[in-house]
């Protein structure tokens, strides 16, 4: 027997542990390769290949799908880092095909359109590890229980608006919080409230963290967006529409990845943040006709 | 006692730190210069290699640290921080430079995707007991050492922990396995290194 045979591929540590490989760091959203290798130029951990960024399929309306593969592609030829690619809700085919290109991680994703009502997808499942987003802790266990390797915080997604964000962080570690200070007979309680598996809540009781890393999407437009999530404990960021949609991305990108890194320094935030040009233009979430974080349960 | 730091512009540098606090040893994280200044020794973490190549740049440490290295600084690189700490990148940016303390050729993702990232036992030089367990994730490969380089370990057939006086490095993540055993010999090998200085 070679020592090759040896490997355990798609092991729960491998999926978890890329995601603590992308700590601290961003994870950009493009449509193309050019987009990808600018990301890459800037320091992004990851690239998020879709076929148009969250403000443009709010804008758009119809049916978003999985993207083109000769698209993706294109992406992981264009780029050395990591490459994840989103799926429908629910759509195992769609996270088949993705896992098929050989993706890095598939984003099961409540900015495409969902496509099935009542289950997710069995990420347990697969040999590559899947991202989901939450917006309260019973969400966040649910889909750890169905296999996800990391989390982020749903926000909303396409608006460069960060409120929705910081209302699910706070929840969820907010949660996690009040879990450690439960006793056993409250967890059962918190589970049945939470809707979420017994054993997970009391994992999370008894470490006072979640059992994956969680990280932060939707609404981050700014360098200090970044530094605002990562001191709420936040442990990486997603940033879609508001890199792309920006005046100038390459230096928006490059500021927001060291304000990541050094998020508890104001003072290189502020130098970071200094000449950027105009963020994405953002939307008062009070006036959208779609609530993306509404889908999945 | 040494203090050690943790290079945290990125990637698993929490995992690290609570490592070696479980072996009692007293940790800094280390983000720009000043923080370099006060430790004596460093763990660089897995992470993604060409953002951290970046951000070394950016917050001025490439230099410091360069010049740490060439003092001696008892260092530990593991997976991307092996790359950060090789003489040689191969599949990496063409603007990647690193830090050439450790004289080793590596390739990046060496054994593929993410879907080929793999866990397995391995054998390690000096260390009794069970195997290591071994967590590859996006894996360089070492495809060359030179002469004077020590390898502890090979996967196979090729090294995957590696020594050059008082630099380490390791293909996989010790820092994941829950095994604190290499990180016990890589913390003796720093307070070995101070009673000769």
């Amino acid at each position: 027997m070679s020592d090759a045979d040896s490997r355990t591929t798609g092991t729960a540590r491998v999926k978890r542990g890329l995601a603590e490989m992308l700590r601290g760091g961003v994870i950009m959203d493009v449509v193309d390769a050019e987009q990808a290798r600018i990301a890459e130029d800037a320091g992004a951990v990851a690239v998020m290949a879709l076929e148009r960024v969250p403000s443009d399929i709010r804008r758009d309306g119809g049916v978003a799908r999985m993207s083109d593969p000769a698209m993706i592609e294109g992406i992981q030829g264009a780029v050395t880092i990591p490459v994840m690619a989103k799926c429908r809700i629910g759509h195992f085919a769609e996270a088949q095909v993705l896992e098929s290109l050989g993706v890095d991680y598939i984003d099961e994703s409540e900015v495409l359109t969902p496509a099935d009502e009542a289950y997710h997808v069995d990420k347990w499942a697969f040999t590559i590890p899947f991202v989901c987003g939450a917006t309260n802790l019973g969400e966040a266990l649910r889909r750890i229980g169905e296999g996800a390797a990391l989390l982020r915080s749903k926000g909303e997604a396409g608006t460069g608006n960060i409120v929705e964000a910081v209302r699910h962080l706070r929840s969820i570690l907010g949660d996690v919080k009040k879990l450690t200070v439960a006793d056993e007979a409250e967890l059962f309680g918190w589970a049945k409230e939470l809707q979420a598996p017994l054993p997970l809540v009391q994992e999370v009781a008894e470490r006072g963290e979640l059992p994956v890393p969680l990280f932060c999407a939707g609404g981050i437009a700014t360098p200090a967006d970044a530094a605002l999530v990562m001191q709420l404990g936040a442990q990486s960021v997603f940033v879609g529409s508001g890199i792309f949609k920006s005046d100038d991305p390459a230096p928006r990108a490059k500021a927001i990845v060291e304000a990541t890194t050094h998020y508890r320094d104001p003072a290189i935030v502020a130098k970071v943040s200094r000449n950027l040009g105009d963020a994405m233009r953002g939307e008062e979430i009070g006036t959208l006709d779609v609530k993306l974080a509404e889908r999945g349960w | 006692m040494a203090k050690v730091g943790v290079l945290a512009l990125q990637g698993a540098f929490r995992e690290h730190r609570e490592v070696l606090e479980a072996l009692d040893v007293s940790v800094a994280e280390v983000r720009v210069p000043e923080h370099l200044s006060a430790v004596d020794a460093l763990v660089i973490p897995g992470g993604e290699s060409t953002t951290m190549t970046r951000l070394l740049d950016t917050s001025g440490l490439r230099a410091p640290l360069s010049e740490r290295l060439r003092d001696g600084m008892p260092t530990f690189g593991t997976c991307a921080g092996l790359i950060l700490l090789a003489a040689e990148v191969r599949d990496g940016r063409s603007d990647q430079v690193p830090l050439g303390a450790l004289p080793v050729t590596v390739r990046r993702n060496g054994y593929g995707r993410q879907r080929d990232s793999f866990e397995t036992g391995i054998t390690v030089v000096g260390l009794a007991g069970a195997p290591f367990p071994g967590v590859f994730i996006r894996a360089p490969v070492v495809e060359f050492v030179a002469a004077g380089v020590e390898v502890l370990a090979a996967h196979d057939g090729r090294p995957v922990l590696v020594r050059h006086g008082r630099v380490w490095g390791a293909t996989f993540h010790p820092e994941l396995s829950g095994d604190l055993r290499i990180h016990q010999q890589f913390v003796q090998s720093i307070n070995t290194a101070e009673g000769e200085s």
